[in-house]
């Protein structure tokens, strides 16, 4: 049984890895497998966590029930009003509680989390003196003089209601290549951490699969 | 520091007894018994109280109680002097902070601190009761058996405390006033273009380019494919880019051009409906929309990516559009599309996927861009106020780092404790 897994598995791989290569039937194929699979894998998923064990056992089986998991079921059943064209206008009322509510929870979070801490890890003493000498500890001076000019060229690009022309524009400039420079980093991180999702695929391939890998 | 001579010789008695104490227990030799001299002495497998006598360490002092400042209630915060012999000699292993509903007991286990800490929090109270605590230093060791063995110090009680929420968190007032300003700024730039002057918005070139993308799916006859993330309407970068699906779904009817929105999750579906619809409509061409426009792939993340690049080099679309939020699967998607030529107008505000739009994409929106672009393109009074409040607030925020670097730097205050929330 084991051994119908890894053949399935491994044709599946090469199926979709093919698609290197150009469009074909085999990626096809994998294609409508791996959709359909995963989009009804999803709807069992969602419909045990949420409607079978967050709300009927939640709301109508528990000892002590939770009716506020009524609320939620209402709009839920709302959405469907689409279905019906004459009052499908009434889906709008969950969907405009969904985004209002977002944008209000979020408002806050995002608004400490990326602006005031971000502010406040940013306002240190320019000059680091090291503790055990006294002197000037040149490396970290010149490391909290990078964040502090790289933040505020990054704030003066994403200005948007003064042109970027002048020193503003210069500045502004400035932040572009402490963007870039920043992704540039990010790039290489990145791709070698997609490197080693491709040793591992490989690694099943040869290992488990052909057995050329011990 | 100058010890006096009745602390001197007590200390080297302690010190001499705690040695020869430890050299008994590597000798396994048995320590005899004397639970007279461990007063309020809690011993873990329970051992000869001799050790107790010999080991325990001095008691923490000066131990207070009381409600938790600033928090949702259930919880108290506990706090104490460190016993003077946690002194980075190893004689204090750590804090067992004890609670009971009763000043006689019995005390049950709140938790238990490091040694050198001086608080502890009690997340588990229950806010109609009322608590006493005590704090005892301890010291443990593993014995012949390696069991260890924790041997406690004298603790008095203190109390009673009793835990309750506030209705406002102090801790947060300088957010609140920075929020009031930024929201104070936007709602008068908001008036003030509503009144009809004229607000700057420099050119964002990505989204100038939404015209032109447009405009060349339109000529080429293809189609433009509009990808919105594959997070759900309770991420504000879906809804930036349901916004930016509003203009772009106006200037595609206008066009007569076929756009396509596959999404991965069903609320985004309903929502990207009925903002297709309303683009529609406004353009005076309801009937031109169709259902298939807006289809659901699949939650799945990469199911999501395979099956639109597989519809990407099927069907060739002139013109992609990436906004929302998005994550590995950002260059598998900008990849294919590069390969089949289309234009690319890219915008997130996820940092790690920004650099792979950024090489695959013609234009990329990055962070802020993204949630400007509706504004933008709009060029409604309301969203050009709104985006001039905030940079209001940002010079606010550049005036203030300045001012705190160089208070900083001159050793005068620390700015910086206003910003960080606690």
């Amino acid at each position: 049984m084991e051994m119908i897994s890894i053949w399935i598995a491994a044709i599946l791989t090469l199926g979709i890895f093919s698609f290197l290569y150009k469009d074909n039937p085999l990626y096809k194929a994998c294609e409508a497998l791996f959709v359909g699979v995963s989009a009804a894998y999803w709807a069992i998923v969602f419909y045990f966590d949420n409607i079978y064990k967050k709300f009927y056992e939640g709301a109508v089986t528990a000892d002590e029930p939770d009716y506020f998991l009524w609320i939620g079921a209402i709009l839920g059943l709302l959405f469907l009003t689409r279905l019906i064209p004459k009052i499908g206008w009434v889906s709008r009322w969950p969907m405009a509680l969904i985004v209002g509510a977002t944008a209000g929870l979020w408002m806050v979070g995002y608004f400490v989390s990326n602006a005031m801490n971000q502010i406040g890890s940013t306002i240190s003493g320019i000059i680091v003196y090291d503790t055990a000498t006294g002197f000037v500890a040149w490396g970290e001076t010149f490391g909290s003089l990078v964040i502090l000019v790289g933040v505020l060229s990054g704030l003066v690009y994403f200005f948007f209601s003064k042109e970027h022309k002048g020193v503003f524009g210069a500045t502004a400039k400035v932040g572009t290549w402490f963007l870039m420079v920043t992704f540039g980093a990010s790039f290489g991180y990145t791709v070698m951490s997609r490197m080693s999702l491709l040793i591992g695929r490989v690694d099943f391939l040869l290992g488990d699969w052909l057995g050329i890998l011990r | 520091m100058r010890l006096s001579s009745p602390n001197l010789t007590h200390n080297c008695l302690r010190i001499a007894l705690f040695t020869l104490s430890l050299l008994l227990i590597s000798l396994n030799a048995p320590l005899a018994q004397d639970a007279e001299t461990a007063p309020d002495t809690a011993v873990v497998n329970t051992e000869p109280a001799a050790d107790a006598a010999i080991l325990a360490p001095l008691p923490a002092a000066n131990v207070i109680a009381k409600d938790l400042p600033n928090d949702k209630g259930g919880a108290v915060l506990v706090s104490w002097e460190l016993s003077p012999d946690d002194d980075g000699n190893g004689k204090v292993s750590g804090y067992l902070v004890q609670r009971s509903e009763s000043k006689d007991g019995p005390f049950e286990t709140a938790g238990n601190a490091v040694r050198g800490a001086t608080k502890f929090t009690d997340n588990k109270t229950d806010d109609d009761k009322v608590y006493f605590y005590k704090v005892a230093a301890y010291f443990e060791y593993l014995d012949a058996a390696d069991e260890k063995i924790r041997i406690t110090s004298a603790a008095t009680v203190t109390g009673p405390v009793q835990s309750s929420a506030q209705w406002f968190n102090m801790n947060r007032l300088y957010v609140l006033l920075f929020m009031l300003f930024v929201a104070g700024a936007i709602i008068f730039y908001i008036e003030k273009a509503k009144k009809g002057e004229e607000i700057y918005i420099r050119k964002i070139a990505g989204i100038d380019a939404v015209d032109e993308a447009v405009g060349r799916a339109t000529e080429m006859g293809k189609k433009i494919f509009y990808i919105p993330g594959i997070q759900d309407m309770n991420d504000v970068q879906t809804i930036a880019s349901i916004a930016i699906l509003g203009r772009v779904a106006q200037m595609a009817a206008e066009y007569d051009t076929w756009l396509e929105v596959p999404v991965s999750k069903s609320m985004v579906l309903v929502t990207a409906r009925e903002a297709m619809k309303e683009a529609y409509t406004k353009v005076g061409r309801p009937d031109a929309l169709q259902d298939a426009q807006v289809h659901y792939l699949t939650d799945d993340q990469f199911g999501y990516a395979a099956a639109i690049d597989g519809m990407i080099v099927r069907e060739k679309p002139a013109t992609i559009f990436y906004m929302g939020a998005f994550f590995a699967e950002s260059l598998i998607l900008a990849e294919t599309g590069n390969s089949v030529g289309a234009i690319q107008i890219a915008g997130t505000a996820m940092p790690a996927q920004l650099p792979f739009f950024v090489a695959a994409c013609d234009y990329t929106l990055i962070g802020e861009e993204l949630f400007a672009a509706s504004a933008y393109l709009s060029r409604e009074p309301r969203q050009l106020g709104s985006l001039k409040g905030q940079d209001m607030g940002k010079g606010l925020f550049i005036l203030c780092i300045i001012v705190g670097v160089i208070l900083a730097t001159f050793d005068i205050w620390d700015m910086s404790v206003i910003f960080v929330s606690r």
